[in-house]
């Protein structure tokens, strides 16, 4: 229940003054040392406090972990919040991704805002209104179940005037309670703003350039940095040159720390010139591999462990006893996040305490390691979200942030370092290279009877840990040592009903590069793999390459979602490859994919519609029809913009992408060396929504990008009757493959 | 010193010349529109328009923009009184991260106010030098044809 001591908290005093001053103030001298717990704010998960608060102008603040990395989940989160309290949408303000005020809901990834950061304040939200309606019950001298709620205020059903709103119920007080797992959700035949696509709240600000992203903060005092990294990853630095920059107006210090270099000056442009200009001798270092010696090294990379994702029956013996057998390998490429704006922050280390303004999708480990970093308290702490550009994973931002604290820390003032363009293309972590083989044996009637498949991918030394930073490992300074790819087993097992199947992932102890995730990872590749693989054996035992799907798919879920784009597609039944495959210049196909993300939850399916240009090797993707179930809809038009933006970047990726080096370094470290997707290439994308809003909501940031690579594979084999098994599909490859084919 | 005009403002600055104008605009003009992307011109993030052109202020210096109109994305209009073209990207929601869109907006600007009625072709051709990570491409398109035909109507 309610406890009655007064508890007025500076926090919730007004509609979120205070919220407004982090977002605009810059220099913050309200934020200073308001570390967790400090200002008394509960942050723990299971207090309802941690996730609200009624501020007595009626409106309500909203706590979240989970930050808005473009996705539109701002706005998601306060349709949840304002629908399960039944408050007005415009009413909830939402704090996100602040240290010291929100609770820990772990980065924001894996398409889990919603689907659990929205379900918590949901559950929060639920407990609070059930509680205020108590209140209301003595208050009004009526039993609970005679009230009803409309617009934050509690009234009788029968008597609409004997009313109290949820601030004169709650007054300046917190909850005090838990958050209660059994109370009572809505019903969502009764929702009104859950399922409706509400126009996203940042998007005015964004389009008038009265936003401030993180690359805009400004605080008082700050000074600019820029860092210097080696000429080869590994290189050591001997000496550096300080009079070969001497003479630029604005400097302030040259910073070394092992082999951490930066400079540090009063303008931006100083800063950008001192690093330009800055000579350092360093040692040379030529450790990495040769690039066109990629997959032979991942192969012969030592394994850690092998981990089994599947195992039925007894694929080994069904294979030997198959009437047809096929056998391939893949490969995906080392990509970039290549995010339009590199990475920033600013840190300002004063009094033993540091402040940090950062795009990072985790500020609560983020936080975890630059106390580790530094060697204080994560108490000493305080980390504060602000918008990027678009987030796919960890990126620099940590990196940067890090840069940021070691340099304020040198200075004695704030510093705002902002990586140049080649830092973020050779130094964020990479995903790293993906080498599969499968074999599948086919029974006298065409059926999959045995499938078997094995993935070379590196090893995850801790899930909950973060990416070692740069700053740490170069200034020699104490961090985690960890390598952490994300979970990218999943999706390895394929999602069909085959009577003999394995599948086994060897988990690499090292990998080229630096490794993180990157938007879909493992799972984009893994379905890519399986997906193409399944379409070479549906070409084998000369089925239509729905069909044969549908002949392997037991799951009514997934049954509906490859029916539903296949019909919007208006799928030209038949098996692939085309009849006319092998004459005309400019060839079309069309290629399908379905995917059960993680095998566990938001199913997806897509048809892809190619031209491919014999001579040239070019690929254009025409049109893209997706199928995209992933429970009860938040925002329909945010899961719009998701899949359409997750076929545009993952086009992109199959089509271009490719990390590019040398022995010592990144050679691809612009938009030229690094090419992605532009206008003209864009498809067409064609979207069918299930919804069901009585079942859970799953993530839709990740899943569509998983089913593209496959969709496009299978395309091209069905218009030119060549099967492309290296992502990406640059026209060299795809000339090679027509080559290699004749 | 160097005297800028900027969103039809005449500010006198002390900067120095070779400085480029994207840095000026962020950090001397405090403004947020124009944003550092590749400092390279290859990604478009910095357009501004001078005298009425979409360039890369990214790499042009500050000197050069001297005696000419600066025109920002604030330069437009505000979110209580938007541009049709900022007032048709809010209708189309065609904003991912939105890191990208004042390059989108900025490039739109110049080619509308050069051809009132661009085909579907035309603004993807004239947008092929702005990149966006995000995917929102059929979204942006979708906005410039609409502003376009807001700005036929006169709204
Ligand atoms: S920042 Fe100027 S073009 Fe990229
Ligand atoms: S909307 Fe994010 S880069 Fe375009």
């Amino acid at each position: 229940m309610l406890t009655h001591q007064s508890t007025r908290r500076d926090f919730i005093k007004t509609s979120g003054a205070l919220i407004v001053g982090f977002s605009l103030a810059g220099p913050m001298s309200a934020a200073r040392g308001q570390t967790a717990g400090a200002g008394g704010k509960p942050v723990a998960l299971d207090e309802v406090d941690s996730f609200l608060a009624i501020v007595p102008d009626g409106t309500v603040n909203v706590y979240t972990g989970k930050v808005d990395l473009g996705t539109g989940t701002r706005t998601a989160l306060r349709q949840i919040a304002a629908e399960e309290l039944d408050v007005p949408f415009e009413r909830i303000n939402l704090v996100e991704g602040d240290t010291a005020l929100t609770p820990d809901q772990g980065p924001t990834w894996g398409s889990l805002t919603i689907q659990v950061g929205g379900v918590q304040i949901r559950q929060a939200a639920a407990t609070a209104r059930k509680a205020l309606v108590e209140l209301a019950s003595k208050r009004l001298g009526a039993p609970a179940s005679d009230l009803e709620v409309k617009y934050g205020v509690v009234r009788a059903k029968a008597d609409p005037t004997r009313s109290a709103s949820y601030s004169e119920l709650i007054g300046d007080q917190e909850f005090h309670l838990k958050v209660d797992k059994s109370a009572r959700v809505k019903d969502p035949a009764s929702y009104t703003i859950v399922g409706k696509p509400v126009p996203r709240v940042d998007i005015p600000a964004k389009v008038t350039g009265e936003w401030t992203y993180m690359q805009d903060v400004r605080v008082p005092g700050m000074l600019h940095g820029r860092v210097v990294r080696p000429p080869a990853l590994g290189a050591q630095l001997s000496s550096v040159d300080e009079s070969s920059v001497s003479g630029i107006k604005g400097l302030v210090k040259v910073v070394r720390i092992g082999n951490f270099l930066a400079v540090v000056a009063e303008t931006e442009w100083a800063a950008i010139k001192a690093a330009e200009g800055l000579k350092a001798t360093w040692s040379p270092w030529e450790g990495l591999p040769d690039m066109d010696q990629l997959y032979q090294v991942v192969r012969q990379t030592p394994v850690a462990k092998d981990e089994v994702t599947v195992n039925v029956g007894d694929a080994k013996s069904a294979l030997a006893s198959a009437a047809k057998t096929v056998s391939a390998t893949y490969e995906f490429a080392i990509h970039t996040h290549g995010s339009i704006g590199p990475s920033c922050a600013i840190a300002d280390v004063r009094d033993g305490k540091l402040t940090v303004w950062s795009a990072s999708q985790a500020p609560h480990w983020l936080r975890r390691d630059l106390a580790t970093m530094l060697g204080i308290s994560p108490s000493a702490i305080h980390v504060i979200y602000r918008d990027g550009a678009g987030c796919y994973g960890r990126n620099g931002h940590e990196d940067a942030a890090a840069d940021a604290a070691l340099l304020s820390r040198e200075v004695g003032r704030p510093v705002r370092v902002q990586w140049m363009r080649h830092d973020e293309h050779g130094w964020d972590p990479k995903g790293p290279p993906t080498l599969a083989e499968l074999r599948g044996g086919l029974d006298a009637s065409g059926n999959v009877i045995a499938w078997q498949s094995e993935f070379w991918i590196p090893k995850v030394g801790a899930i909950t840990e973060g990416v070692p930073m740069l700053a740490a490992t170069l200034g020699g300074l104490p961090y985690k040592d960890n390598i952490n790819p994300g979970n990218i087993f999943q999706n390895s097992a394929p999602p069909y009903a085959f009577p003999n199947a394995h599948a086994v992932c060897h988990r690499l102890e090292t990998t080229p590069f630096r490794p993180s995730w990157i938007r879909t990872p493992g799972r984009l590749q893994n379905t890519y793999v399986n997906e193409a693989f399944l379409d070479e054996l549906a070409a084998a035992a000369g089925a239509d390459p729905v069909e044969f799907r549908l002949r392997h798919l037991k799951d009514l879920r997934g049954i509906e979602v490859l029916q539903a784009a296949v019909r919007r597609a208006k799928w030209d039944t038949r098996p692939s490859p085309k009849k006319s495959a092998a004459s005309s210049p400019v060839a079309t196909g069309r290629g399908v994919t379905y995917c059960k993300y993680e095998n566990v939850r938001t199913y997806v399916a897509a048809v892809a519609e190619v031209e491919v240009e014999r001579r040239s090797g070019v690929i254009r993707v025409k049109r893209v029809v997706v199928a995209h179930d992933c429970g009860q809809i938040i925002n329909p038009d945010g899961v719009r913009a998701q899949i359409e933006g997750n076929v545009v970047q993952t086009v992109s990726r199959t089509l271009k992408e490719e990390l590019k080096w040398n022995r010592s370094r990144v050679t691809s470290v612009d938009w030229v060396t690094y090419p992605i997707l532009t206008f003209p290439e864009v498809p067409e994308i064609d979207i069918e929504l299930i919804n069901r809003p009585n079942d859970p909501p799953w993530g839709a940031g990740e899943p569509t990008a998983a089913i593209v690579p496959s969709a496009i594979s299978n395309a091209v084999f069905d218009a030119i009757g060549v099967r492309l098994r290296t992502v990406p599909y640059t026209p060299e490859r795809v000339k090679a493959a027509i080559r290699a084919q004749a | 010193m160097i005297t800028l005009v900027v969103n039809d403002k005449s500010q006198t600055l002390d900067v120095d010349p070779d400085t480029p104008l994207l840095y000026v605009l962020r950090d001397t003009l405090a403004l947020h529109g124009p944003k550092f992307g590749c400092g390279l011109a290859q990604c478009g993030a910095c357009t501004v328009l001078l005298d009425g052109n979409a360039i890369r202020s990214c790499t042009t210096p500050v000197s050069r923009a001297v005696g000419k109109k600066v025109t920002t994305l604030e330069g437009l209009g505000s979110s209580h009184k938007p541009h049709p073209l900022q007032k048709a990207f809010i209708e189309e929601q065609a904003v991912q991260c939105g890191y990208c869109i004042n390059g989108m907006i900025m490039t739109a600007k110049a080619l509308l106010d050069r051809k009132p009625n661009p085909s579907e072709r035309e603004i993807k051709q004239t947008l092929a030098g702005n990149l966006c990570r995000c995917g929102t491409h059929p979204r942006i398109v979708r906005a410039v044809r609409r502003a376009a035909a807001l700005m036929a109507k006169g709204a």
